[in-house]
């Protein structure tokens, strides 16, 4: 691989249950490339949390994954109603997912501290009332 | 132990069986799908109650060698064909979560 490739998901906010077909889509692009296992379980797991949370709080949004050489970037954007405190956000536990999502399995508060946990870079822009981007990097050696 | 062997072993209900030559080499129990991925590993059976189709993307990206549905939890039939596509092995028992652990444990020990 000398340059990098791109690929581009929308993720659909409208069907919560189908929430995921972005991820399991990269998952299986990783694999194609030959990636190592290891790194492709904490990418997608990464952004499957991602995914999850454009859906749960923002009506969806894209991912677009860069795949160089030596990293695996991913940058989810939505425009939802964006993080007022994106510290209390990151603390496990801390959701404010509503009940109908909770009694799916998920709002246990763990979704940002999993992306942080999978990932050897991540960074959150966000600003209330427009949208948010977390850009995350997965390095590869 | 394969997911297929310990199925037949403990009678348990297979509802979707696309990879019984996988190897069950230990579990994991939750029901907090977040909880659960930022802690299970790869190649364990992962026994819960949650029976939407969130389960079959956490399999996935997990990569569990089977899901166990306890509690005698069905799973609707468009969801079983979905696992099947996928390839997530899912096995369905009246047992309690607990019991189904023990009998995991017994397996790998």
């Amino acid at each position: 691989m000398s340059e990098s490739l791109t690929f581009h998901f929308d993720v659909n906010g409208e069907d919560f249950t189908s929430a995921g077909q972005a991820s399991v889509r990269f998952k299986k692009n990783m694999r194609e490339l030959g990636v190592d296992p290891e790194i492709i379980r904490r990418a997608s797991i990464a952004m499957y949390e991602g995914e999850i949370n454009m859906v749960i709080h923002a009506h969806g949004g894209v991912a677009d994954v860069e795949v160089s050489e030596d990293a695996i970037k991913i940058v989810l954007k939505d425009q939802g109603p964006g993080i007022p405190d994106i510290a209390k956000a990151m603390q496990e536990g801390y959701s404010t997912a509503p009940d109908n999502i909770r009694s799916l399995g998920f709002g246990a508060g763990m979704g940002l501290p999993n992306m942080k946990r999978y990932t050897d870079e991540m960074q959150i822009e966000s600003t209330v009332g427009v949208g948010t981007t977390v850009t995350m990097k997965i390095n590869l050696n | 132990m394969t997911v297929a062997e310990f199925a037949k072993k403990y009678s348990l209900e297979v509802l979707s069986l696309p990879a019984p030559e996988r190897e069950i080499k230990g579990g994991y129990m939750g029901d907090l799908l977040s909880w659960v991925m930022g802690r299970a590993k790869a190649d364990q059976a992962w026994i819960t109650i949650m029976s939407n189709q969130n389960i079959i993307a956490v399999a996935t990206l997990i990569d569990f060698a089977c899901i166990i549905l306890a509690e005698d939890v069905r799973l609707e039939e468009n969801l079983i064909e979905t696992a099947k596509t996928k390839g997530v092995n899912i096995l369905t028992t009246k047992l309690p979560a607990f019991e189904v652990a023990c009998e995991i444990c017994q397996e790998i020990k």
